[in-house]
């Protein structure tokens, strides 16, 4: 894991991933985003193992501080746009934990009436583009929207989360040539977590530093430590404000690591990872890092985390209670939303 | 009403759309400084400026996605495939994305969009240039898919495209830009999406066609009135939704039916057609309903050869004498 923390922050960005610690409000609000993902993660987990939650199913536990130090970077008019992975995201954008548990078990009261399932969690109000199903089939679509952007003058961004095996396909760079090329508001964040499905990144990329693809399209790029929540949103903050004063996209890659398999269905290690190294990574838990910050700057005690837990884990069963009660959507639902009215 | 080309007819839908809305965009490879690969967006640059009227790289996935994106987030745009044989590359923003967009955010996200382009077969342009996806694309629930054939309909339907709320496929015909035909110059007449029209009557055989065949049909009907033959036109106009009403009651009239498509058979538009007839004019049908379409093979080069593998007015013709009973 040192690796993933290492001092190679591209020159042309000059911010390596050093941690500027927030307040212990902040902070605490960093905490509670990322537990609630993970203690909504494991709830899921409990409910795919029910059958309440069908299809497939795939986990963020591990990577909550990229969506944390990520989005809390953003404004409200921003606008966010990801993969099937999007519970974490789902949830730090402020879908509520009821909206998107609904949505996980097929309900009406979900955040896409349940016609999305896990894979496609979509809030319009909250400028939440969707959980895309196709591996980067997603990131011209956030080409598209920083286009929109800049074509009405706002000074919005988007952020376009993606795997980092999406670098291999072709989406990627057709989108971040035109993002260069037109100098669009868009800010590309390659979660790294270092397997596409069970392909670790060394099998599938030529090169190992995947934000030096960024070089093609004269990017701005910085590889992040994305266990440690400060450093993403220091590295997100110069983003952010890069693409509102000057209209120039970014490229991150954070790098981070998935606890879980690549799905439901995939064990957690066996294959194409062994439990040695799950073992080695488990010890920078992005939770436990902050929190062993907030302790050691007395920023939290004990039994406020343990309430703080407790907190979350009733929000979490509040929301499996409300998905359980929610209603299937009714056999109409079926065929709206295929087309809508139009009126010519 | 004015004389224009189908090319002139498109053009004008652009101008008039473009300055009815500024939401509305073009976006393509060509569209700006070359004036349009096929000319269709000639002086659109000069009016509208390059924020509206934009040039690509050759980028077809990339730039389609690009058009899924704004008009996630409300702006309305026109993606201009060179022809729909590139467009291939660009399928997944126009079925995984575009077509789904709203159904899988349960009705959040409407997509206000047109992919457009020149489709089907032109002249010596072999395998890769010269091949027809309407039954590709009317396979995709989310889409609507229109296919005009005449001038008057290119500009009505591209403009009914533009306005629609839904993505919206036009089809061009590559062979159909310099035909000529009166085009009405209100800026406010669109034609309907899903609305067939009835291009010629007759009450022996039904023509059902659209897009480029609808002039060998046309064809077709002339040329076998000579010979006290007469026969329904229907053009479809749009593909999907089908004005399927109109093909009934041109089949309940005639009892006898030719489907013409310019794609491959297998899995055609016209095995749709033939469905549709033989589920609801059962009754009605006084022979099999016959289909005329391309032949089983990529488009070879060779002059004769191409002539061979296309749908045209003498295979048509051999059908309807077929469905009379005639040879």
């Amino acid at each position: 894991m040192a690796k993933a923390a290492a001092k190679r922050a591209p020159k042309s960005t000059g911010r390596a991933s050093t941690s500027a610690a927030g307040d212990a409000e902040t902070n605490r609000a960093y905490l509670h985003s990322m537990l609630l993902q993970r203690r909504f993660e494991e709830k899921c987990a409990e409910a795919y193992a029910l059958g309440k939650i069908g299809g497939f199913c795939h986990l963020y536990i591990g990577q909550e501080a990229v969506s944390t130090g990520s989005l809390t970077a953003l404004r409200p008019d921003d606008y966010v746009i990801t993969t099937y992975r999007d519970h974490g995201q789902a949830l730090v954008r402020g879908i509520s934990a009821r909206a998107v548990m609904a949505e996980l078990f097929g309900r009406v009261d979900g955040c896409s009436g349940g016609k999305g399932g896990s894979m496609h969690l979509f809030d319009k109000s909250l400028g939440f583009l969707g959980g895309h199903g196709i591996v980067g089939g997603h990131i011209p679509i956030a080409t598209g929207v920083a286009f929109a952007i800049k074509y009405r003058g706002g000074d919005q961004c988007i952020v376009c989360f993606m795997g980092e095996a999406a670098v291999n396909n072709g989406a990627f760079h057709e989108a971040l040539n035109m993002a260069a090329l037109w100098k669009l508001p868009a800010i590309f964040v390659i979660e790294n977590n270092r397997y596409g499905m069970g392909t670790a990144v060394e099998r599938a990329s030529a090169i190992n530093d995947i934000f030096e693809r960024g070089i093609a399209y004269d990017m701005p790029r910085a590889m992040v430590d994305g266990q440690d929540v400060f450093a993403v949103r220091a590295a997100m903050d110069e983003a952010v404000h890069r693409a509102r004063t000057e209209s120039t996209p970014t490229l991150l890659e954070i790098r981070t690591y998935r606890f879980m398999g690549h799905s439901m269905s995939d064990a957690v290690s066996g294959t194409y990872r062994s439990k040695a190294e799950l073992d080695e990574y488990l010890k920078r838990d992005p939770i436990s890092l902050l929190r062993a910050h907030m302790e050691a700057h007395g920023q939290i005690s004990a039994a406020e985390l343990e309430t703080m837990d407790a907190e979350i884990k009733a929000l979490c069963q509040d929301a499996w209670d409300f998905a359980d009660a929610s209603p299937e959507p009714p056999p109409e639902a079926l065929y709206t939303d295929v087309l809508v009215e139009s009126h010519t | 009403m004015t004389v224009m080309t189908y090319r002139d007819a498109l053009n004008a839908a652009l101008r008039e759309e473009m300055q009815r809305d500024d939401r509305v965009f073009l976006m393509g490879e060509e569209v700006g400084v070359y004036q349009g690969a096929y000319k269709v967006s000639k002086g659109l640059l000069q009016e509208f400026g390059e924020q509206r009227v934009v040039d690509t790289p050759i980028t077809e996935l990339g730039f389609a996605g690009v058009g899924v994106g704004a008009a996630m987030v409300g702006l309305r745009p026109i993606i201009e495939f060179m022809t729909w044989n590139f467009a291939l590359l660009a399928l997944d923003q126009v079925v995984n994305a575009a077509a789904k967009m709203n159904y899988m955010s349960g009705g959040q996200f409407p997509m206000p969009m047109v992919f457009r382009g020149p489709n089907g077969a032109a002249l010596q342009l072999a395998a890769q240039h010269s091949q027809a996806w309407e039954s590709w694309l009317a396979h995709i629930p989310g889409l609507k898919v229109v296919t005009p054939g005449t001038p008057a309909d290119a500009k009505g339907l591209l403009k009914a495209a533009i306005r629609d709320d839904n993505p919206v496929i036009v089809l061009e015909g590559e062979m159909l830009y310099n035909t000529k035909g009166e085009v009405s110059d209100d800026p406010d007449l669109i034609v309907p999406i899903g609305v067939a029209e009835l291009k010629r009557e007759g009450e022996h055989c039904s023509i059902i066609t659209s897009g480029k065949m609808v002039l060998v049909a046309m064809q077709v009907a002339d040329t076998l009135a000579k010979d006290g033959i007469r026969c329904d036109v229907v053009d479809l106009r749009t593909i999907r939704p089908m004005d399927t009403e109109a093909i009934y009651a041109s089949v309940r009239k005639t009892n006898r039916a030719v489907v013409l498509e310019e794609g491959w058979e297998i899995c055609g538009i016209g095995a749709q057609i033939v469905d549709y007839i033989q589920r609801e004019c059962f009754d009605h049908l006084d022979a099999p309903v016959l289909r005329v379409h391309m032949e089983d093979v990529p488009m070879p080069y060779a002059k004769t050869l191409e002539r061979t593998a296309k749908p045209d007015a003498a295979k048509t013709i051999a059908a309807v004498r077929k469905v009379l009973y005639l040879d």
